[in-house]
This record gives C-alpha cells, sequence and structure tokens, in this order.
C-alpha cells in the first residue's frame, strides 16, 4: 500500500555498512554490535534534532496562542534559538548544592534520559524503518518509559531540596495513577491485535484509514480520550505537570540541576512526549500506514498532528490540584477505561466490527 | 535472542553519550564554586533542616492500589494476546476477574482512602 521509496535507501545504507564491517573480517557477533551501536548514535542524533525543533515549535505556538511573536532575533523567526540555547546550556557552570546525595544525584539525568531512549529500539518510524520489532514490543515501552519515575524520585530524593522532593513524590504518585487508565486503554487495542508487536499492531491497521483502530474500534475515539489524557499525565505535562508547578515547586523535581544535567531532562522531557504521541499513533492512528508518501513521512506527519495536541493542552488549559488529579484518575479514568475494556473484548467475540 | 541484545546496547550507548555530553561541557565551562553558591535553594530563606524526613502516607496507599492493579494488568496481558483463541470462557472469566478488583477499589473508594485530605 504505501510507497516506502525513502526507507529502502535509508535501510539499503544500513545493509551496506554491514557488508562493509563483515568484509573487513570482523565476526558476525561484533558486526551485530558495532551496528546497533551505529543505530543508538543514529537514534540519539534524530532526537536530538527533533528535541530542538519541538523546543522552538512549543515557544512558537505558545506565542501565538497568547497574541506573541516568540523567538524572532535568531534566524528566521528564531530558527536557531534552541541551538543557540543548547550551545549556551553546554558551558554554563554546574552549580552543585553542598547537601546532596552525590551518586543519587549524578545518576538521576543519565537514568531519566536512557529510560526516554530505550522506548526507540521497538519504534516503527516505517515500513521495516525499525532497530528491533520485539515481540513483546508494547509491554516493552511500558516497562522501559516508567523508568522515568524512577530518575525523578532520584533527582528529588539526591537534591535533598524540600521543593524538590515534593516534586519527586508527585509525580510517582501521579504517573503510578495514570498508568493504570492507560495500560487498560492499550489493551482495547491489544484484544484487537492479538500481539504486542509493534508491527503487527500496525499492519493490523493497513488500507485505508477506516482500518485504524480509532474507526475500527467499537469505542475507538474513548479509548483514544482515555490514552491521550493519561499520556499528558504520564509525560508531566500541563494541565498535568503538578510534579515541576513552576509557581508552587518553583520548578519541582530540578531545581538544583544547571547546565548539561539540567538539559538532559528537558530533553527526556521533549522526547517523552514525542514517545507517547508515536505510541497514540502506532495503537490508532495507523503508524506508518499512508498512499503516495514514503511510510515514515506519515508517520512522522501524524506524530506532529498529536504533538500539536498536546501542545494546545499545554497552553489553553489551566493545571490541576493534586487532589483533583488523583480523584480523576482513580473515580473516573480506570472504570471508565476498564468498562471500555470489557465492551470491547465483548464485541469482539460478537464480532461486531468490521 | 540478538533483537534483546540491541536494547542492551542502547542503554548503554545513550548513558555513554550522556556521559560524554556531560564530559565536553565540563571541559569548556567555568568552575567557580564558593559557599553560597552551594546552599539549598529555598526562595531565598536558610532551609530548616535536611529534606530527607517522613513523608505523607497519602502516597503510600495509592501505590498499594496501583500495585494491585498492576498485577491485575500483568494477567490481562496474555489474556489479550490469546483472546482470539480462548473464546467465550476466558471472557467470562476475566470478566469476574475485573468484577472482583473493581470490588476492592469501590470498597477503598466507600472508605475514604481515594480522598486526598
Amino acid at each position: 500500500m504505501s510507497d516506502n521509496l525513502g526507507n529502502l535507501e535509508l535501510i539499503h545504507v544500513f545493509y551496506w555498512l554491514k557488508e562493509l564491517l563483515l568484509s573487513t573480517g570482523l565476526g558476525e557477533p561484533y558486526v551485530t554490535i558495532v551496528s546497533y551501536v551505529v543505530l543508538g548514535a543514529v537514534t540519539f542524533g534524530v532526537l536530538a534534532l527533533l528535541a530542538l525543533f519541538l523546543v522552538w515549535w512549543e515557544r512558537k505556538i505558545a506565542a501565538h496562542i497568547q497574541q506573541r511573536f516568540g523567538p524572532m532575533r535568531t534566524g528566521w523567526h528564531g530558527w536557531y534559538q534552541t541551538i543557540m540555547d543548547a550551545v549556551k546550556l553546554l558551558q554554563k557552570e554546574d552549580v552543585r548544592v553542598d547537601k546532596r546525595d552525590k551518586f543519587v544525584f549524578f545518576w538521576a539525568p543519565v537514568v531519566c534520559f536512557v529510560a526516554a531512549f530505550l522506548a526507540y529500539v521497538v519504534m516503527p518510524f516505517g515500513n521495516q524503518l525499525i532497530v528491533a520489532d520485539l515481540s513483546i514490543g508494547i509491554l516493552y515501552v511500558l516497562a522501559v518509559t516508567t523508568f522515568t519515575v524512577i530518575s525523578l524520585l532520584m533527582a528529588g530524593w539526591g537534591s535533598n531540596n524540600k521543593y524538590a522532593l515534593l516534586g519527586g513524590m508527585r509525580s510517582a504518585a501521579q504517573v503510578v495513577s495514570y498508568e493504570v487508565p492507560m495500560v487498560a486503554a492499550i489493551l482495547t487495542v491489544i484484544v484487537y491485535v492479538g500481539s504486542l508487536s509493534m508491527v503487527d499492531i500496525v499492519e493490523a491497521q493497513s488500507g485505508l484509514f477506516i482500518n485504524w483502530f480509532i474507526f475500527k474500534l467499537p469505542f475507538g475515539p474513548i479509548a483514544f480520550i482515555v490514552y491521550i489524557i493519561a499520556a499528558t499525565a504520564e509525560a508531566n505535562r500541563v494541565p498535568f505537570d503538578i510534579p515541576e508547578a513552576e509557581q508552587e515547586l518553583v520548578a519541582g523535581f530540578n531545581i538544583e540541576y544547571s547546565g548539561m544535567k539540567f538539559a538532559m531532562f528537558f530533553l527526556a522531557e521533549f522526547v517523552n512526549m514525542f514517545t507517547v504521541s508515536a505510541i497514540a499513533v502506532t495503537l490508532f492512528f495507523g503508524g506508518w500506514n499512508g498512499v503516495f508518501l514514503p511510510s515514515w513521512v506519515w508517520f512522522l506527519g501524524k506524530t506532529f498532528l498529536v504533538v500539536l495536541l498536546l501542545m494546545m493542552f499545554r497552553w489553553t488549559y489551566p493545571r490541576l490540584r493534586v487532589d483533583q488529579l488523583m480523584e480523576f484518575a482513580w473515580k473516573f479514568l480506570v472504570p471508565l477505561a476498564f468498562a471500555n475494556l470489557i465492551l470491547g473484548s465483548i464485541m469482539k467475540y460478537l464480532g461486531w466490527y468490521w | 535472542m540478538s533483537e534483546y541484545l540491541s536494547v542492551l546496547i542502547f542503554a548503554v550507548t545513550g548513558a555513554a553519550i550522556v556521559l560524554f555530553t556531560f564530559f565536553i561541557s565540563k571541559l569548556i565551562r567555568p568552575h567557580n564554586p564558593y559557599p553560597e553558591k552551594g546552599v539549598t535553594y529555598e526562595c531565598a530563606e536558610d532551609a530548616i533542616g535536611d529534606s530527607w524526613i517522613r513523608f505523607n502516607p497519602r502516597f503510600y496507599i495509592f501505590a498499594l492500589i496501583f500495585v494491585i492493579f498492576d498485577v491485575e494488568v500483568i494477567f490481562l496481558f496474555p489474556w489479550a494476546v490469546a483472546f482470539g483463541e480462548l473464546g467465550l470462557f476466558a471472557l467470562v472469566e476475566m470478566v469476574i476477574f475485573i468484577l472482583i478488583l473493581f470490588f476492592g477499589l469501590f470498597y477503598a473508594w466507600k472508605k475514604g482512602v481515594l480522598k486526598w485530605v
């Protein structure tokens, strides 16, 4: 269905590199390791570029929603503003608080970024454009992205700062609560696919857009809305950003961080936002499926639309209180998500879908 | 198994790149610490005591409910994958299972555990 012209070229470059490595006389296991390292570095580069773009885009959208211009001085509409920000953060002094827990304080940003980064092992960027099609796909993504919570708790505890500790604790309570409805929404899709692999999920939606799960599932829109609310909370974004609520906790868990360590938290936040959007696209909007254009263009285009949705949430909704947040998760989203799961599986059994 | 090797390699590569940027930044940034810089930030107030203190048990109760639901979800994953082959029996079983857990949630709700303060 989809024209994967662009993909095949990318894949051919990869195989050509692998052949080149094999011809130098290295053994097969070493070549596999080297090729995965190269893929990891390439993925990191792509993610860094994406994060730079998303930060700029978010600032522009925020500005235009508030009838401002946003960054305008650096290049055309400030297009290299975030690159200059990254260069500036690279040269900033690393101010460290004296009473910190040295080990935990140092490793928190590393764990935070690696947890966000690991999800990209199974991310189906396009037809065959996937690092490794693990058979546990979506379960694996849920498992590794949850490590972000541990890093936020590490940052909160390691800083020895009351604001940071409050931010870390709130984030733990919040992510833990919204994990349950999110998984229930994902399971609704899994019941119809019968596989956890990301590639199988996308291929089950091939064909016209009517086959996308948001339309195909009996209550697809409900599953999607539950997922997107829970995903916003998972990514710690407004209206669920109480872990870093600027007005009450100053900056929450990353209050004592500066320079490159702060930059890593920031990068991980935007990578996480892209991850949850990409998974929403994979589960509900047909992933790379589309016509005429290469499949990775479809995937990125759809993902950017979902990211745009998350950004518009951020700049148009007020922040919730902690108690409202928890009650909303446990008293509304969890029952709704599980009711949807039960109804969806009953309809799957009866065959009431196309 | 080589697919799962990629996970390990990605973890190591990601951590290495992050540590590398820390190293690059260490080479070019200034380093000028003095006592005021190391003080815990608390909006210009001197912090009273450590923040390594006992914390609100509310978080603990939410974590407890979460563990129950997370275990439920672990059971649901294989059920969802094999749902197509299992048929009516599995459907009824799982509906009963979810209803039992929701009875528990409802009990916690009526007990007032889900209220924040």
